[in-house]
């Protein structure tokens, strides 16, 4: 049976997030043929609503409100659940981002609904829909179904590929009223500390640095590479315990879980905690001095060598092929 | 302050998955407090030790959950409780967790609860969030930093690493993130105090819950291992050959670059 699907577009810095598309395909999976609903939260996002529709939405709405500035879940919720009762949707999909692991389960909660999150993989169609995602930090799998009601998913970015850009479907956009009041969260500040603002979750190349990297200094180079792939600077726990970067860098089964399309670990040795991390990137990259370390094991390609001589090597080459191309 | 803190016990980090018969193996393994839940148990801790009161720990489990909530009592915390389902439930889903730590904690007035942000076994993430919901009190997840000043409550949480500084009141559920504080290992005396400590064991009966009334909503059908890599390429030859070969991989034969 053909299901109405409900996808959240969410809006960071002006811009929908890649995983707002990803949730689109997503949800045409699950839709089997039922039609799929945009929703847009903010003060001002009505004019990114031709984004959704152009990657797979057929219609959508949007809800306009000095309240939904910033993210704050009673927001957030109070639009959702008001959008939700209007459009009675079968299923709801929504990032596994940072907002959406905060929102999914009070909206869950508050629809009596199963939720399944971090979904990577979705098998089948419809009804007979089984999602797949990665348990104890991606040691495992688990394939599960939803039993009864809502078919509610969160998914992780950079898993589930976005359908084909396609700029001349068209769709109705939307704009009902929605009362948001009693919000009990009041945020003061965001005090950015990523670099150029690629998300390490959603990045296609991370670049990670470890106790090899030896001083917060010995990340520079690091970052210069990441910068020049687009990338984000991620870390093993030993370089945040030893203060080389922040905690919000650490990558592994304490820390962030990711899935680039190209990793690249640098003095890093590879222990269970942090292969949990990473192993299920697309292409691994390891640069360590230690030809037996494990991160070898899981690598791709690897360079035994001193990653202050192979990484600055890199840099200057990828540069040239920049010019080349 | 009237503090509880939710934990799970879960597998060592270091532990290798095996799965049998459909399911993971659970013998021999080694089990540990969920470390996200270490970062709860600590803050709690010393938000008691600053304002006066008391930390319960309370987790769902079997039997072998007393030795995590000893663990957490020789850290500090007050008092510890087990609601042991292994009679009644086979298996439990987020829905069904939140929903029995939501009966139990909903006529203790706590002004502060606090959980990890997520637990390194299911890592579904969803139980703090929904028991704050369940008892109608607000919730901040993924927090690094907390300061309480009588209701008021002043918060850094991370999101997708950058800080958001909020500000809200008690009572409230927080989820720790890491960089929140450095866990405590206990202290001998610590250990030889936790004995004594009181430890309830609570059942579903005695929390009024009718276990026909636990439905569980999600149903895993299958459980199995990633598919293991083919190991990889160790480049040979002088550095500067090496990256050369190594950038011309990744840009024509990965198509990463």
């Amino acid at each position: 049976m053909s299901k109405k699907v409900l996808v959240l577009g969410e809006v960071r810095e002006g811009v929908i997030r890649n995983v707002s598309y990803e949730s689109i395909a997503a949800a045409k999976q699950i839709a089997d043929g039922g039609e799929i609903v945009g929703l847009l939260l903010g003060d001002s996002v009505s004019s990114l609503a031709p984004n959704l529709i152009a990657y797979g939405a057929d219609r959508v709405v949007t809800v306009e409100h000095p309240h939904l500035k910033s993210y704050t879940s009673d927001g957030y919720s109070q639009a959702i659940l008001a959008v939700y009762e209007k459009e009675k949707p079968e299923a709801i999909v929504i990032g596994h981002t940072s907002l959406g692991k905060d929102l999914s389960p009070k909206i869950s909660s508050r629809l009596k609904s199963g939720l399944v999150s971090d979904v990577t993989e979705i098998e089948g169609s419809g009804d007979s829909a089984l999602f797949i995602r990665p348990i104890y930090s991606g040691k495992a799998f688990e394939k599960v179904k939803v039993k009864e009601g809502i078919v509610f998913i969160t998914i992780r970015p950079n898993n589930i590929a976005p359908l084909e850009k396609d700029a001349s479907r068209s769709g109705s956009v939307e704009s009902p009223a929605v009362e948001i009041t009693n919000l009990r969260t009041i945020i003061k500040e965001v005090i950015r500390k990523t670099t150029e603002g690629v998300d390490l979750s959603e990045a296609k190349v991370v670049v990670a640095g470890g106790r090899g990297v030896k001083s917060e200094e010995g990340f520079e180079p690091l970052k210069e590479l990441a910068n020049l792939l687009g990338g984000a600077v991620g870390a093993s726990r030993g370089a945040c315990d030893a203060d080389y970067c922040d905690y919000s860098l650490q990558i592994g089964q304490t820390g962030k879980v990711v899935t680039p399309d190209l990793y690249i670990a640098a003095g890093i040795s590879g222990a269970i905690q942090h292969l949990a991390g990473m192993s299920n990137s697309k292409v691994i990259v390891a640069i360590n001095k230690d030809p037996e370390a494990n991160i070898f094991k899981v690598a791709d390609y690897g360079i035994v060598g001193d990653l202050f001589e192979v990484i600055p090597l890199m840099i200057e080459e990828i540069k040239a092929l920049k010019v080349g191309s | 302050m009237n503090i509880y803190v939710l934990v799970k016990r879960t597998f060592d980090t270091e532990e290798k998955i095996v799965i049998s018969g459909g399911k993971i193996q659970e013998d021999g393994a080694e089990f540990i407090i969920n470390p996200y839940d270490e970062y709860a148990i600590e803050e709690a801790i010393q938000v008691r030790d600053a304002k006066g009161g008391k930390v319960t720990v309370v987790t769902i489990g079997g039997e072998d959950a007393e030795k995590q909530l000893r663990t957490a009592l020789a850290m500090g915390a007050d008092e510890a409780v087990l609601i042991n389902t292994e009679d009644d439930l086979d298996e439990l889903d987020q829905t069904t967790a939140a929903y029995i730590l939501a009966e139990y904690l909903k006529d203790k007035e706590a002004d502060l609860i606090l959980a990890g942000n997520v637990a390194i076994d299911g890592g579904t993430g969803q139980i703090g969030p929904r028991v704050a919901d369940l008892l109608n009190i607000n919730y901040v997840t993924t927090i690094t930093d907390l300061e309480i000043n009588g209701t008021d409550v002043k918060i850094v949480r991370d999101i997708e690493g950058d800080s958001e500084v909020i500000e809200t009141k008690l009572p409230l559920l927080v989820t720790a993130q890491q960089g929140l504080n450095e866990p405590r290992y206990p202290s001998l005396p610590g250990i030889m105090k936790a004995k004594k400590k009181p430890l309830a064991e609570l059942e579903l009966d005695d929390l009024d819950i009718d276990e026909d009334d636990i439905e569980l909503k999600i149903e895993t059908v299958e459980v199995y291992l990633p598919k293991q890599k083919n190991a990889g390429r160790i480049l040979a030859g002088d550095v500067k050959d090496q990256v050369k070969e190594l950038i011309q991989l990744l840009h024509s034969e990965a198509k990463v670059i």
